[in-house]
């Protein structure tokens, strides 16, 4: 913001509007916030390159050619390197950058779609437990703990290794083991505004459960479920990564990022650039929809900031 | 206390005996254990032999039962690869994990109860962006990755660590930056809340108006409150550490509890995860348990509710 003195968007010529507008205050929050931006930016960059990898790759992720394989990238200086390979090739002469931005496609999809289980899962046992109380809360908070008491990824993989690995299979374990922080922060959310006076009202005017926790409790601890929903998408895609990366996510020849690297493990002593790069790519990823989950909290609940 | 701490108890076997029910019920996962375990070529005799001589042809109660005693009195079984004793193997490995552990936990917190601190004292200084940095950035890193980017840098490029294996004390350094790193985001932000919470609160006040040295009021009155959460957080942490140990095992070849789990489910070795699985979410209910238990006694408020 370079000029504060600008009047609010949706303001008349020729009113005198001391205090900005909700919309125009927080189009500022959102537009102050650094993090946010450059979180949504980079995570917008990421989905346009998932969404548009059949046009915008110079190869086939799956295309081997033993004759150009190991051709390091480009600011590599050496003559193998190549423009039509601008991330290089691997083991099996495949092209580098489009095997980088077909994954992206795989950790979005498994992220987003983990998320989703984990989000319904989570949110309905943690709004009974907060709305309800008493000993619909002593139930969930049991489940809680067992869920928490199993180690993640040793039962991810111990499950995944038993029912066999699949795109799917990696989705629903992944689903099925991270919805503790939603019940967690949507019990707390829920607590705290289930005796308001609007929920009290609606109570009173003989709405139904549903009605109320649907059409008064949800609108309200939405923007909690928002930055959750960030947070459990970046975590179950670094715990895809690591299932790849230990041979029991994502199978081959998929361009998983997490299996790049661990298809490039072998060769990281010669070219590192293998696992410097798929690995990048996830640390970009996940910083990214980090940033915006921070972003949204401290845009939507500033005071919640410290 | 007693009554807190009973009712703490009580809730932590059956957290237990849940987790036991879920961890035997893995072997079925698979659809019939004899099956699984007699491979394609076999016969239908021969999987009747393997489904009577490991008892898979009694109710499926009685098998938990069974397998619930003798676990209780330390017998996890044979295991199917090794042939030899699940226990004893376990018992063998898990120092060295604890071990690692032990040492990634330390790191985490040497590094991030004083940045946490800091950054609590100058809110929004160069430190405090600098801390806020490290817990975002730490936050998104894969932990392989960083394993081996770590190997790659201090290991092959500057030649100043041993990458794999556990000889000396050095080969543990990696391994516990690698596990420990991912905890710290967690115990800064935890410490600089609390921090800024008890800094700002009526009795600091108190104690500086008294003209009390600013790095006495500093330890022994706000961080001593500040670090309640931060030990029963450091707890629980630990015990996801152990879970999590079995990326940061297998990357650097350390013996421990988590190459074994990782190895046992290459070779498809029920027992032994079973076994594993139990060991480990046990240990973390403990853990809990006792972080729990020392809360309650730091702080008495936590006992009623």
């Amino acid at each position: 913001m370079s000029d504060t003195t600008i009047p609010p968007a949706g303001g008349r010529p020729g009113d005198v509007i001391l205090e900005p507008t909700p919309g125009a205050q927080l189009r500022r929050r959102i537009f102050g916030n650094t993090g946010l931006i450059i979180g949504a930016s980079v995570l917008l960059i990421i989905f346009f390159v998932a969404a548009f990898a059949s046009v915008i790759s110079p190869g086939d992720p799956y295309d081997q050619v033993l004759s150009r394989k190991l051709i390091p990238p480009i600011w590599h200086d050496t003559p193998k390197a190549t423009w039509d390979h601008p991330l290089g090739t691997d083991a099996l002469g495949r092209d580098y950058l489009t095997r980088l931005f077909y994954g992206a496609r795989i950790s979005l999809f498994i992220g987003f779609a983990a998320m989703l289980i984990s989000g319904v899962i989570g949110t309905t046992l943690g709004v009974l437990a907060g709305y309800f109380g008493g000993r619909v809360d002593m139930v969930v908070n049991f489940i809680l703990t067992t869920r928490l008491s199993l180690p993640v990824i040793l039962v991810a993989l111990a499950v995944v290794s038993l029912i066999g690995s699949s795109l799917y299979v990696v989705i629903w374990v992944l689903g099925l083991l991270i919805w503790d922080r939603f019940a967690v922060v949507m019990r707390s959310a829920t607590l705290q505004i289930r005796n308001l006076e609007f929920v009290s009202a609606a109570q009173a005017l003989g709405c139904s459960t549903w009605r109320i926790i649907l059409s008064e409790i949800m609108p309200n601890i939405g923007n909690h479920l928002i930055v959750v929903a960030t947070l459990e998408m970046a975590h179950a895609i670094l715990l895809e990564a690591a299932l790849s990366f230990l041979g029991l996510g994502v199978q081959p020849p998929e361009p998983s990022w997490g299996l790049m690297v661990s298809e490039a493990k072998g060769l990281m002593f010669f070219d590192a650039w293998l696992i410097t790069i798929p690995g990048a790519a996830i640390f970009a990823l996940v910083l990214a929809i980090n940033l915006l989950g921070d972003g949204i909290r401290d845009v939507t609940a500033p005071e919640n900031r410290n | 206390m007693l009554s807190f701490a009973l009712k703490r108890l009580g809730v932590a076997i059956l957290v237990a005996l849940t987790v036991s029910v879920i961890t035997f019920s893995m072997i079925y996962l698979s659809g019939d254990p004899a099956m699984a375990l007699a491979g394609e070529a076999a016969t239908a005799e021969d999987i009747a032999n393997i489904r009577e001589f490991y008892g898979y042809n009694r109710p499926i109660l009685i098998q938990y039962l069974d397998w619930l005693f003798r676990a209780l009195q330390g017998d996890f079984g044979q295991s199917h690869y090794l042939k030899t004793d699940v226990a004893s193997v376990i018992f063998e490995r898990l120092p060295t994990t604890m071990l690692l552990g032990a040492c990634a936990i330390s790191f985490a917190l040497i590094l991030s109860i004083p940045l946490g601190v800091i950054a609590a004292i100058r809110p929004n200084s160069l430190i405090d962006r600098f801390a806020l940095t490290i817990a975002v950035v730490g936050q998104a890193m894969p932990s392989f990755w960083f394993a081996l980017t770590l190997m790659l840098w201090f290991g092959i490029n500057w030649r100043l660590l041993p990458i794999t294996g556990t000889a000396s004390w050095l080969n543990f350094i990696m391994p516990s930056i690698a596990l420990g790193y991912y905890v710290t985001p967690g115990v800064m932000r935890l410490t600089r809340a609390g921090m800024l919470e008890v800094l700002a609160s009526d009795y600091i006040r108190t104690a500086r108006a008294k003209g009390l040295r600013p790095l006495r009021v500093l330890f022994k009155h706000a961080l001593r409150n500040a670090i309640l959460p931060v030990v029963s957080l450091a707890a629980v942490q630990f015990g996801f550490m152990l879970g999590g140990s079995i990326v940061i095992e297998t990357i650097f070849a350390i013996n421990g509890l988590g190459f074994l789990a990782w190895e046992s489910i290459q070779r498809a070795d029920l027992p032994m995860m079973q076994a594993i699985v139990l060991v480990l979410s046990i240990f973390y209910i403990l853990l809990t348990f006792l972080a729990d238990m020392i809360n309650a006694f730091l702080d008495p408020r936590i006992r009623v509710t």
